[in-house]
């Protein structure tokens, strides 16, 4: 992947004839705190409703059908105590088409249309569509609620962390998107332009110098400089475990368990942490997978995850209401388990062999590539995609029990069925 | 082995029909370190009455078999098959339609060894009373999790007012009470009559050479015996053409609510570049309406009745189809009849020209952007063969399609009067936040 600094966006190009599209994926990366936290959450899908350029939503989706059923999708998601707001373009490349038309350029133009040009009059995003994308946004919110798995990881990540920017809800406030108006909203995409991290992929069959002339040409955030990393607060690891039940009408409980493991993406046994957790849920053979799922028959999923910049472990499993005790227990004993080295070298192997499959499929697809090289910007390291597999490769038993001995069991947080 | 050179692709297939039956294709593509296979045989939860292999009177299995034996298939004497895919760094996996049984895998350190494993676990039952009772509790908590996802509920809940009494308006997985009547006979004779290899189709993209693979698979193949092949004989539901109820409700704990309208097909038994030619055509027609760039989708969002989960198909399979429109919605019937409306105003005044030739440029970037992805192609391959398609005639087909065959889809498939059915959920008035 060349990297190079282009007009205060940090843009990495990588050429690939794999694919039968071009893939643009620009991120920015700002701290994960309540000030604009809904504002920025909202912005992906105001600016898709229009630019100067294009200025209602069918002007832009029309556009896109022209450019060959480009796609385009706005996010904002939580990497730690990052946010992170992400505009993704997808476009055919030209060579597979009967006729002949630069899709590239016209989707790099698209992209800084999109981002550095919105449809602002008088100061302010349009009155009409703010309201009726505030609106969208609210029911966003809202449906988190009837998504069992969503709405236990929120509840959780709020009672674990507490006090921590980690605690916010990525979609934003309901109570804050009340206040939002089109000058306020305005305000707060020109601060996310001038102080955010920017992060701008192009992979595909593409040509590396006339692409970096493209983006030279068409892309310019309304700023002199490229900004300073800011800086993320450490938390303490807790006393005691927090344990959290809350009841719903449900056929099915959800058990959530969050804990600290004491090592983020970039120190030297996150590798060895990564192994672990496959080991302890991360897999299907993982001694969750065998033990709650396969032995006990009290789960169709259960598995567990990193949650990589911000050194955190979360196991979640669905139930049935009257079984936590047990499943809650064997939890803790297949931990145990892997902490005490309850493991062999084939199981080390098997584990080994498992997650170097995973990352080498994730380099199989152009976002999973821009994904992995977008966790070293996040963490600030070199690591290159490919680093990832010789690290992987020097784990040792020993280091999976080093790195496995730091996790400690923070909050419970149980979404229980009424009795009925 | 035969080959077929698709140029405008770039794609290179090759093929072989085996002794036995099996129909194998396989799909090098460049630059790609994973290979991807799925072996599917065309056996799903809609095939539950049947005559069994060697048998002469109809059986109907309890609801829920097919999706179960799928579970099953994972257990040999030695345990977990899983645990086989994961010491070779191979991923597996299985999933059951309402027409198929698929079992899966994808690697990326070599096919052969994975390969061997998918062939033989899937070719060789082993169910006893013990794993066949283990397994209830895991497949009741699966269904317990969709009882409680109101987007699936909403989806059952509109096959179940569309279908008067086809299997497709009962649950892939069965319920928590027909799961308790599966025994482990119920799977053996499942088994024999539906995954004899002359009724299942492998697929193999990606990382993979050809003429070796192809030579792995006879030798497999060859080493095994099974009986003669006999088409199995299934029942066809007594179906009637128009909906069964035009119009259900249903109380939820949700905070919002939901609305899918369905199009039930008049004409079920379409094949190939019939049924091709049908299913692009009812896309189109649905983007035309209710696409992004619609005035209807404009009119529909600013009047606050749908949200970004908006979402709109048309889907087929022998015996039954449909089209759904939906989202989520705190107005339900407002949604229903503003659609309805769009519908009847777009077959009053027809399409747009301009708007066609703009749509069918999105399908093909739609379907380019599939080709990238493994899955999509054997997955999405393997469907329409089983129903006489051509998955690399897609491009061909919408470049042949005119204004004329959508007005046909529009006028014939979108009958407000017989053929619409309306499922609607609403907050329990309970629920708090």
């Amino acid at each position: 992947m060349q990297t190079m600094d282009i007009n205060t966006i940090r843009t990495h190009i990588e050429q690939l004839d794999t694919f039968k599209t071009t893939t643009l994926v620009f991120q920015l990366r700002t701290r994960l705190e309540r000030k604009d936290l809904t504002e920025k959450a909202l912005l992906p899908s105001m600016l898709e409703r229009g630019t100067k350029h294009f200025p209602s939503r069918q002007h832009v989706q029309g556009a896109l059908e022209e450019l060959y059923g480009a796609s385009l999708s706005g996010d904002v998601v939580k990497k730690g105590e990052h946010h992170v707001v992400t505009i993704k373009l997808e476009a055919a490349n030209e060579k597979f088409l009967q006729e002949e038309v630069p899709l590239l350029e016209r989707a790099v133009q698209m992209t800084a249309s999109l981002l550095f040009y919105p449809n602002i009059q008088d100061g302010a995003f349009p009155e009409d569509i703010l309201q009726e994308e505030k609106r969208s946004h609210a029911q966003k919110i809202q449906s988190v609620y009837d998504d069992k798995m969503r709405f236990a990881n929120k509840r959780l990540a709020e009672e674990m962390c507490d006090g921590e920017g980690y605690a916010l809800p990525v979609l934003g406030m309901k109570e804050d998107l009340e206040q939002i108006t089109g000058a306020s909203l305005y305000d707060a995409y020109q601060r996310l332009i001038s102080e955010a991290q920017m992060d701008f992929y192009v992979v595909g069959d593409v040509d590396p110098k006339e692409t970096g002339a493209l983006i030279e040409h068409y892309m310019h955030p309304d700023r002199e400089h490229m900004p300073g990393e800011y800086q993320l607060p450490a938390h303490e690891k807790p006393a005691d475990v927090k344990v959290v039940k809350e009841t719903q009408q449900l056929k099915q409980a959800k058990l959530h368990i969050g804990y600290r493991t004491g090592i983020s993406f970039g120190d030297s046994d996150y590798f060895a942490l990564q192994m672990a957790n496959s080991l302890f849920g991360g897999a299907p053979h993982s001694k969750l997978f065998v033990n709650v799922r396969e032995k006990e028959s009290l789960a169709y999923y259960a598995a567990s995850r990193l949650e990589s910049h911000k050194g955190l472990m979360i196991v979640m499993a669905g139930i049935d209401t009257k079984k936590f005790d047990q499943a809650d227990a064997i939890i803790d004993e297949q931990l145990d388990a892997v902490k005490q080295g309850d493991f062999t070298e084939a199981d080390v192997e098997q584990t080994r062999a498992v997650l170097m499959n995973q990352i080498r499929e994730t380099m199989d697809t152009a976002r999973g590539l821009v994904e992995l090289d977008y966790h070293s910007k996040t963490a600030g390291t070199k690591l290159q995609a490919s680093d990832w597999l010789d690290a992987l490769a020097s784990v040792t038993k020993e280091d999976m029990i080093r790195a496995a001995s730091g996790i400690t069991k923070d909050t419970v947080y149980f979404l229980q069925g009424e009795e009925s | 082995m035969e080959t077929m050179h698709f140029e405008q692709l770039q794609e290179t297939l090759y093929k072989e029909k085996l002794d036995n039956g099996l129909e194998v294709f396989l799909l090098p593509k460049e630059g790609f370190q994973k290979a991807f296979a799925v072996f599917t045989t065309k056996y799903g939860s809609v095939d539950d009455r049947f005559i069994p292999i060697g048998g002469t009177e109809p059986v109907q299995l309890p609801d829920g078999v097919a999706h179960f034996l799928e579970h099953k298939m994972f257990e040999d004497e030695d345990g977990d098959v899983f645990q086989e895919f994961s010491r070779q760094g191979a991923s597996a996996n299985a999933f059951t339609s309402f027409t198929r049984t698929a079992y899966l895998f994808s690697s990326t350190s070599g096919v052969s060894n994975s390969l061997e494993t998918l062939l033989n676990f899937v070719q060789k039952p082993y169910f006893t009373d013990a794993t066949v009772e283990k397994e209830k509790g895991i497949i009741e908590q699966e269904i317990n999790m969709y009882q409680d996802n109101p987007d699936w509920q909403n989806f059952f809940g509109l096959l179940k007012a569309m279908y008067h009494r086809h299997p497709v308006r009962t649950d892939i997985a069965g319920t928590v009470s027909s799961i308790y009547d599966i025994s482990k006979e119920d799977l053996y004779m499942a088994y024999e009559t539906f995954y004899h290899p002359a009724s299942m189709v492998l697929f193999i993209v990606g990382a993979v050479e050809p003429e070796s693979t192809m030579k792995q698979i006879r030798e497999n193949q060859q080493a095994k015996t099974f009986p003669d092949p006999e088409e199995p004989v299934r029942f066809q539901a007594d179906e009637p053409e128009e909906v069964f109820e035009k119009s259900v409700t249903m109380a939820m704990p949700v905070q919002v609510g939901r609305c899918l309208i369905g199009f039930k097909e008049k004409n079920p038994f379409r094949r190939g570049r019939d049924l091709l030619k049908r299913e692009l055509s009812a896309q189109l027609v649905l983007e035309m309406m209710f696409g992004q760039s619609s005035d209807g989708y404009a009119s529909l969002f600013s009047r606050g009745l749908i949200d970004e989960t908006f979402s709109f198909d048309y889907t087929a399979e022998e015996g039954f189809g449909f089209s759904v429109i939906g989202s989520d919605t705190t107005s339900p019937q407002e949604l229903d009849d503003a659609v309805s409306g769009i519908i009847q105003s777009a077959q009053r005044e027809g399409l747009s020209e301009a708007a066609f030739e703009r749509l069918k440029k999105k399908k093909i970037g739609f379907f380019l952007r599939a080709m990238n992805s493994p899955e999509f192609i054997a997955n999405q391959f393997t469907r329409y063969h089983m129903n006489e398609m051509q998955l690399f005639d897609v491009i061909p087909v919408l470049e042949s399609l005119t204004l004329h065959d959508l007005d046909e889809v529009l006028q014939e498939h979108f009958d407000l009067s017989r053929q619409k059915s309306v499922h609607m959920i609403y907050p329990e008035e309970s629920v708090t936040s």
